[in-house]
Formats: structure tokens, C-alpha cells, sequence
């Protein structure tokens, strides 16, 4: 027998499909090929189509930007089930996300956590509406996998913080118009005690920012520098000093979203790739070795997505484990470092394209010279499974 | 359907649980072991008996339990941990779920109703070569008025030394495929046992035409290739549930003994060398566990893709208890190949579950054809 909330789901969901079919422009149903694909919003939003803007206007006055957001912060309100059915429709049509955003994805988390609710009511709406560009300045030269040793400081002036120091990695800094970050507040004690979490305005005086090239060739990445710049206190989220709360929580949250968690992208299968690529002898890729290599990753990608739905369902039934994103956040990283690896030797010499020319666009290579930054940002990998062996397995230091 | 055991499931695991660890510490496998090579423990046998285990998958219509495989699972995932030697393989999970999925409903009363009380105990006679190889049939079934002349030879038979009666998978026609019920105390059959790496008998039957009447045909209506087909998915998984368990017990034992023991002054747990090889291990038993509950419940449900689920398990278990059983021996050191501690038993039946029903090579070989390339 169907329970109510059943019976009110499966409405939902036909409703919901009903008017992603009525509402979202064909073109915005079409996979994301290039940069431009992607909306960002901020002070000087750039559509870079009609329907990019339909698309979002449409569902921002549906209030299905940030779906499952508190209404009097510009969210839809929606039940965790509800939004899980309204992303799985999305999906189902390959409707784009209307606007991409690290305001939604990791700095509104954190507010929601740990900012005052005069700080809530003034960033959460801005994010929503796509007003804002927010980026992250999370690591710094000398401060990668050891992030707590960040060196960036903001020093109490009275009525302000003066900030001076410099940020690596920081995406879209060059395009957005405020920045999330981690600061040094207190130089004396231990170095996890002694951070803040502060947001800084893009257009503040001494603000600058520098583009980083990778080996994939042009990237979003950026250094960004401070130079004396003065801050108001009031951007200060959460208590001074205890701003490595609000990093752990914001990494693992990160974790899970490279993890997989609530992803919805459809890959295309790489034994497809393989036929589309390779000959058969006898109905088997004539290579048996890359046969072999295929095989066990398909094996290790569908069973990873099982787990994925395994540890959601534990979780519903309060078994969780935070420690686990760090499993989650190496596993799908080599995952996907492996595939880039197969796609190119089953390419072959059509792989190795980097320019453009008559037969590939190029992407290939450079994807995969992208894939060898996934075991690295975020958290090495090493650092994961440094968590792993302390926090789930109780390993000794 | 959500990922997780039932709350019935997980009482009966843990019932499993307490009793396999007071009555079946993996000391007594090597006492069995010590006293020639006893089979198994015929009074923990009754008391799996009154537990009710060998009823779990049996329809209530018999007087059965109708658990399902995930709840038989969660048994032989127990008797992995403690590498606890019982018929609960060979008569529960492969005899009974012959007798299930056939058309011979005289026989489902006659035997059940004996595996269930523990009186009789069955072996299913599948393998004819030293590796899997399932549809490769020599041995033949010949119909001769109301009875079948069988003649050929079963490999690698689970429990053949101590089963009553023999389940035989056979050819009787080309390309058609026949289930019998056969004594063992019949006319013809010749028995060769087999001691195994896991201490385990396993035996070679030979059958010289031995003449089975036409009733003992477990499959009247039903296609034997089909039924074989479903057979081996539920092997296949409840051989990953077993495997399962000694992956988790292992690790465990290893990460236990890697706090415990002390070189340089400090646990070499705190090496990192050490700590990323166990994570690692920790990250394939989280794949691991995933799997196992997926290929069972979909048996339990009928799911269409549950062959390749089945696969999936015996395939990744395959691999990873193949890493957890070495890397659990490497990190125990010296001690790790002496026959007074426990792990080097895990991993000698390790290899032999490895081998049952198909390797990690057979398995992913299969999962490549199923999607055509």
C-alpha cells in the first residue's frame, strides 16, 4: 500500500516533469560542450544565449534556483525527497543547471551553519538571484595539503581587519565579485586555532588577481593577492579565531560533491568508446589486454555508484560517517583518472589532438591532462587516505 | 529499493553472529583440522538446524522460512568471519535452491521437510574440469524406458564426502540439460575425496552407468539451461557473502594487530607505508559490501540484470580478497606464516572460494560479453 507522502511524491514528480518539459528551452537540455555553456551570473551577468536567460529567469521566478533552501532565503523550500525528484527529472531531460555557482554549492552551506541571520539575510537572497560571483581562497603557496598552515593575514585595525598575504587556486577570481576566505587572525596559538573565515569584496583596494595556466592549457584558476586591503568586521562569519570549523565542514562538503554525492551526470560508457574505436575479433575487442582493463573499470565505476546509493540509504536510517567523504572524494578521483587513461590509449593517436584540427577539437588530451589535478585538488589523495586511517580505522599518529 | 539490510535481517545476523562466536572460533577449524580433517561439527550443525537455517530460503508452502538470499547471506557472511565448516553451502544454498526453482513438486515434499529437521544433507555435482566451466558437459544422461543410464565425471563436488544424496547437473540431449536426485549408496558411483588447501573434503564422483529412475528428474517442465543460469547467479552471490566476511574479519585482525604491535618503539600502525595500504583495503570493502547486498536482493526480487550483478560480486570479491588475505599476512609479518595464528586460515580459504564457481578472470570476462565487447 502507498502511504500519502507516496501518493503526493509521484504528483510531484509528474508535475514537476510537466513543467520542466513546458519550460526549459531545447537548447538548454543539450550537454555542456564549452565554456560558454555556463551561466555565473554576478554584478555584470553575461548571458551567452536567449534561452540561457529564459531558462534562468524562468526557474529562478519558480523558485527552483536553490530548490531546497529555506523560502525567506530565495529558496524553493523544497523536502530533501521532493528536490531528490526534481534533480532526477532534470537529469532524466539533461536540463543544465539554470546557473553555476560556488555560492550555492559551498559558501551557502556555511552560512546557513555558522552565519548570523542579518549575515544569512543579506547573502543567501544576492546568491539565489545570481547577483554575486562568489569564488574560494582557501589554499596559498606555501599552504596545500597543509592547509592549516595558511599564512594569509587579517590583522584587527579597530574597525576593520587589514588583509595582506595571497591565494592559489582560486577559481574565476578573476571574474568574480566576491571572495570566501581563510585568514590568519591569531599569529600565537596552535596553527588550527588561530584562523577566521572572511568575506572579501573583489573591488576592495589592494585586491588583484593573476591567471594560472595549466598543463591542459588555459584553466579558471587564479593566484589572488591582498595587499594591506581593508575589510569591514562585519564580514567576519562566525566566531574570530574559530574559522577551521567552518573549513573542515566546507572540505567535506567539497569531498562529497567531487565524491559523486548528488551527482547526475551521465558518462558515456567506455567499452562504447571501445567499440566505436577498436575492432572484434569473434565479438571480443581484439585488444584482450585493454579488454581486461576496460572490464574492471566498468566493474569498479558501477559498483562505486552502488555504494554511493548504499551509504545515502545508511545515512537515511542515521548511520553516517563524515570521515567517509574522504573514501568517496579518493575513490571517484582515481576512478575518473583511470578513465581518462583508457579513453586515451583506446583513442589512440586521435587522442593525443591538443589543437584543433580536421579530426578531433582537442578535447581529449586536454581533458586528460586536466584528470591529474583531480587526485591533487581538493585534498591529495594521500591526505584522504591519512583521514581514512585515522578517523575510520583509529590508526595511530 | 534501498541499499540496506532489514531489521529482521540484521537480528538474524546477529543472533549468527553470537552463536558462530562462542561455538565456532576459527580454533575449532583447526582442531577439525587436527583430528584428520573432520568435515565439520555435526552438533553445531543441529543447532544451525534449530535456528532454522536450513529453512531460509525455503517457500512457507514446505513449512519453510521464504527469508530470501539476503538473509541467507547475512549467515554465510557470520560463518566467513569465522571460517565455520557446515553443509549450509552445499545443502542450503545450492541443493535447496535446485529443488526450489524446479517443477518436481513430489520431490520438494519428500526432501525438504529431511533438509530442514538436518537429516539430509545434499550435494550439487556441477563442475567437470579443474576450472568453471559450467555448460561444458560430458557426462550424459540417456533415457532408457522409466529410467536415465548416467555416465561421466563430477570435479571439485562441496561436501561430497559427508552429503547423502548427490544433486546431478547433467546433459541429456544435445544442448538440454537435466537435474537428478542420486544416493549415494547407488550402484556405479565411485567416490574419490580430496582434502583442500581450506582443510575442506571435496570429491570426484564417477558415475558407470548408473541407472536413476525417471521421477528423481528434479526439472520435469522447466529448461535446464535457464534454471542452471539462475543457479549459478545465486552461487555466485552467496559465495561473495561468504567471501565478504572473510575480507572483514581479516582486515579487521589486521588493523587490530597494526595498533597492537610494536617495532622501533612505536605501533607500526603509525608507519604510513602501512596506514594507506589499509585505507586502500578499506575503500575496495566499501565496493565490496555495496555489491554483495545488491546481487542478493536482486535474486530476492527477480531484478532481470541480476546475472550481472551476480558477476559483479564474484568478481570484485574475487579480487579484493585476493589483496586483503596477502596484504593481511604481509603486515603481520613472521608471525603472519606460522600455523599458530588464525589469518594464514583466511586466506587458504580465501583462495579456495576464489576458485569455486570462477575466478575473478572468469567473471570479468563474462561482464565484458554481457555488454558485447
Amino acid at each position: 500500500m502507498k502511504s500519502k507522502t507516496d501518493v503526493s511524491l509521484t504528483d510531484f514528480r509528474k508535475e514537476t516533469r510537466a513543467w520542466l518539459e513546458e519550460n526549459c528551452p531545447m537548447s538548454m537540455r543539450k550537454p555542456i560542450k564549452v565554456a560558454n555553456d555556463f551561466y555565473w551570473g554576478g554584478r555584470n551577468p553575461k548571458f551567452n544565449s536567449k534561452d540561457q536567460k529564459i531558462w534562468f529567469e524562468r526557474m529562478l521566478e519558480k523558485k527552483w534556483i536553490v530548490p531546497y533552501w529555506d523560502i525567506k532565503y530565495g529558496g524553493g523550500g523544497l523536502s530533501q525527497d521532493q528536490n531528490n525528484i526534481l534533480t532526477q527529472e532534470m537529469s532524466r531531460l539533461g536540463c543544465r543547471k539554470p546557473i553555476y555557482s560556488f555560492g550555492i554549492s559551498m559558501l551557502g552551506p556555511a552560512l546557513l551553519k555558522f552565519a548570523s541571520e542579518e549575515q544569512k539575510m543579506k547573502y543567501l537572497p544576492d546568491i539565489v538571484e545570481g547577483k554575486i560571483w562568489w569564488c574560494q581562497g582557501y589554499s596559498e603557496p606555501n599552504a596545500g595539503s597543509d592547509l592549516a598552515g595558511l599564512q594569509t593575514k587579517a590583522v584587527d585595525k579597530g574597525d576593520y581587519f587589514e588583509v595582506t598575504g595571497s591565494k592559489v587556486w582560486t577559481s574565476y577570481a578573476d571574474k568574480a565579485d566576491y571572495i570566501f576566505c581563510l585568514v590568519r587572525t591569531d599569529f600565537e596559538s596552535s596553527k588550527h586555532n588561530g584562523i577566521s573565515f572572511l568575506l572579501i569584496d573583489m573591488t576592495y583596494d589592494g585586491v588583484s588577481t593573476r591567471p594560472i595556466k595549466l598543463i591542459s592549457g588555459k584553466s579558471p584558476f587564479c593566484e589572488t593577492f591582498f595587499d594591506s586591503v581593508k575589510v569591514p568586521k562585519e564580514n567576519l562569519v562566525g566566531k574570530l579565531n574559530e574559522g577551521w570549523t567552518i573549513a573542515k565542514y566546507l572540505l567535506t562538503h567539497e569531498r562529497q560533491m567531487i565524491g559523486g554525492i548528488g551527482e547526475t551526470d551521465i558518462k558515456k560508457k567506455l567499452h562504447q568508446i571501445a567499440l566505436e574505436n577498436l575492432p572484434l575479433i569473434n565479438g571480443k575487442l581484439a585488444d584482450g589486454i585493454l579488454r581486461t582493463e576496460i572490464s574492471n573499470f566498468e566493474m569498479d565505476e558501477e559498483i562505486f555508484d552502488l555504494t554511493i546509493q548504499r551509504v545515502t540509504d545508511e545515512a537515511k536510517t542515521g548511520n553516517n560517517s563524515g570521515a567517509l567523504s574522504s573514501f568517496f572524494k579518493y575513490y571517484a578521483t582515481e576512478l575518473n583518472m583511470s578513465r581518462e587513461e583508457l579513453i586515451l590509449a583506446l583513442s589512440g593517436s586521435d587522442g593525443l589532438v591538443f589543437e584543433k584540427n580536421y579530426k578531433s577539437d582537442g578535447n581529449l588530451a586536454r581533458k586528460f591532462c586536466r584528470s591529474k589535478g583531480n587526485s591533487i585538488e581538493g585534498g591529495t589523495s594521500e591526505i584522504q587516505l591519512n583521514i581514512i586511517s585515522k578517523r575510520i580505522l583509529g590508526l595511530p599518529s | 529499493m534501498a541499499l540496506i539490510i532489514s531489521e529482521e535481517q540484521k537480528m538474524l545476523k546477529e543472533s549468527a553472529a553470537e552463536l558462530l562466536k562462542i561455538k565456532s572460533p576459527v580454533n575449532s577449524l583447526r582442531d577439525l583440522r587436527d583430528q584428520n580433517y573432520v568435515p565439520y561439527d555435526k552438533s553445531l550443525w543441529n543447532e544451525m538446524v534449530e535456528m532454522g537455517w536450513t529453512a531460509l530460503i525455503i517457500p512457507e508452502k514446505f513449512n519453510g522460512l521464504n527469508f530470501g538470499y539476503l538473509g541467507l547471506g547475512q549467515i554465510l557472511e557470520e560463518t566467513g568471519k569465522n571460517l565455520c565448516k557446515s553443509p549450509l553451502i552445499s545443502s542450503c544454498l545450492l541443493s535447496s535452491s535446485v529443488i526450489n526453482l524446479c517443477d518436481n513438486e513430489v520431490l520438494k515434499a519428500r526432501e525438504f521437510p529431511l533438509i530442514m529437521n538436518g537429516t539430509k544433507t545434499m550435494s550439487l555435482a556441477i563442475e567437470e574440469n579443474s576450472y568453471h566451466k559450467p555448460y561444458d558437459f560430458r557426462t550424459r544422461a540417456k533415457l532408457e524406458g522409466d529410467n536415465y543410464r548416467i555416465n561421466g565425471l563430477k570435479t571439485f563436488v562441496i561436501d561430497g564426502s559427508t552429503s547423502d544424496e548427490i544433486i546431478l547437473v547433467t546433459e541429456i540431449a544435445e544442448g538440454e540439460i537435466g537435474f537428478f536426485i542420486i544416493s549415494k549408496e547407488q550402484k556405479g558411483i565411485e567416490i574419490k575425496n580430496n582434502i583442500l588447501l581450506d582443510s575442506g573434503t571435496y570429491s570426484d564422483i564417477k558415475f558407470n552407468d548408473v541407472i536413476v529412475p525417471k521421477e528423481n528428474r528434479l526439472n520435469i517442465k522447466i529448461n535446464g539451461k535457464e534454471l542452471l543460469k539462475d543457479i549459478l547467479a545465486i552461487a555466485y552471490s552467496g559465495i561473495a557473502s561468504e567471501m565478504l566476511g572473510i575480507i572483514l574479519e581479516s582486515f579487521d585482525i589486521t588493523v587490530s594487530y597494526l595498533k597492537e604491535r610494536q617495532q622501533f618503539g612505536v605501533p607500526i600502525g603509525s608507519y604510513q607505508a602501512l596506514q594507506h595500504r589499509a585505507s586502500k583495503m578499506f575503500s575496495e570493502i566499501q565496493l565490496c559490501k555495496s555489491i554483495v547486498i545488491k546481487s542478493l536482493q536482486s535474486i530476492d526480487y527477480g531484478d532481470k540484470e541480476r546475472y550481472k550483478y551476480s558477476h559483479l560480486a564474484k568478481a570484485k570479491l574475487g579480487k579484493t580478497i585476493k589483496l586483503v588475505t596477502n596484504e593481511a599476512i604481509q603486515m603481520h609479518g613472521g608471525i603472519g606464516v606460522t600455523d599458530d595464528a588464525d589469518i594464514g586460515f583466511y586466506m587458504k580459504r580465501a583462495r579456495v572460494l576464489q576458485q569455486l564457481f570462477g575466478d575473478y578472470n572468469f567473471h570479468l570476462d563474462k561482464l565484458a560479453t554481457i555488454n558485447k565487447y
